[in-house]
């Protein structure tokens, strides 16, 4: 089995980010619960973080001129901060939702009047 | 056979963040969707290691397993009312969704497969894990404007970008003071018979 004995390039941090991308969009879609939508946001930034994580690894990738070294990380830390903190603001949000329409159903969000 | 050691603990942890992360779209519940998405972080966090961010991997544990899930968790508390009443989407949006998603996905795999350098051999010398650098001290010296891990940068033109990142971590320091004080305001105890109040006036 080829995939167990050559060593782990780039290409398959990409597909597992792009996996992980796809699932986080098709949760944001298909979610009615406001919270699900959240998980949904979680799934796509630790996508993204992943693929930054990759083409700033030392361990997949030559030295290069074309490698973004420890800029990877730094961007993948600042995408965690950010990602923490629309998620406390997202959270109020569906509370707020929820005080108002008594579900936390996005499905019964169809009015624009409060 | 040889067994490459870290392909084998690749492929173990992609197939728990893949699969846990297919769980949290199946599952309708939505206690168990939460779980699922620790798992899958954790998963993440394990590829992080692996890829030999070691700082980062243990922030992702820290902030996504120990914060924003507990935080998600405390969100599914406070929103369920009684049973948990299960929403459930048309299968006639599940086929839409799906077919999109699968269309989205085969565009990014046929990217990331179609650049010989991602899919080539890794590293001319065959990197061990076990050798890179540790990461915490020059991430922290990064954010504070010193950029150790490019201190032999022989070209003028980007010498001038080694300045860092101190100019984001001040951002990004009173954007966290913000979103604690809107998010607080935002979830303040109001008075509870709005909702009620409401119901009553609609029936």
């Amino acid at each position: 089995m080829n995939l167990l004995s050559e060593p782990v390039g780039l290409a398959h941090y990409l597909v597992v980010g792009a996996f992980l991308f796809v699932c986080g969009i098709v949760c944001m879609t298909i979610k009615r619960n406001a919270v699900g939508v959240l998980m949904g946001i979680e799934l796509v930034l630790n996508g993204a973080n992943l693929n930054f994580v990759a083409f700033g690894s030392w361990v997949l990738r030559d030295e290069g001129a074309a490698s973004i070294g420890l800029d990877g990380q730094l961007l993948a830390l600042f995408v965690i901060v950010l990602a923490a903190a629309e998620a406390a603001v997202a959270l109020a949000i569906a509370l707020n939702y929820y005080r108002t329409h008594a579900t936390v159903d996005v499905d019964q969000g169809d009015e624009l009047k409060g | 056979m040889e067994i490459n050691c870290h392909a084998f603990f690749f492929l173990l942890m992609a197939f728990l963040t893949c699969a846990f992360a297919l769980a949290v779209v199946i599952s309708s519940n939505i206690v168990r969707m939460a779980f699922y998405l620790v798992l899958s972080l954790g998963g993440v966090a394990g590829l992080f290691f692996l890829a030999g961010a070691d700082f980062l991997g243990g922030l992702q544990l820290m902030i996504y397993v120990g914060g924003t899930l507990v935080l998600l968790a405390f969100g599914v508390m406070l929103t369920a009312r009684g049973p948990l009443v299960s929403m459930k989407t048309p299968p006639g949006q599940w086929v839409l969704a799906v077919v999109i998603g699968g269309s989205l996905l085969a565009v990014l795999l046929q990217t990331a497969l179609s650049v010989d350098r991602w899919t080539g051999q890794p590293p001319s010398e065959a990197r061990g894990l076990a050798e890179a650098p540790p990461t915490s001290a020059p991430l922290g010296l990064g954010l504070i404007g010193v950029r150790v891990d490019q201190l032999q940068q022989n070209n003028p033109a980007l010498r001038a970008g080694m300045s860092g990142y101190l100019l984001a971590f001040e951002v990004i320091s009173f954007h966290l003071v913000v979103v604690l004080v809107g998010a607080a305001y935002l979830a303040r105890a109001k008075r509870r018979v709005e909702a009620a109040a409401k119901r009553q006036a609609d029936s």
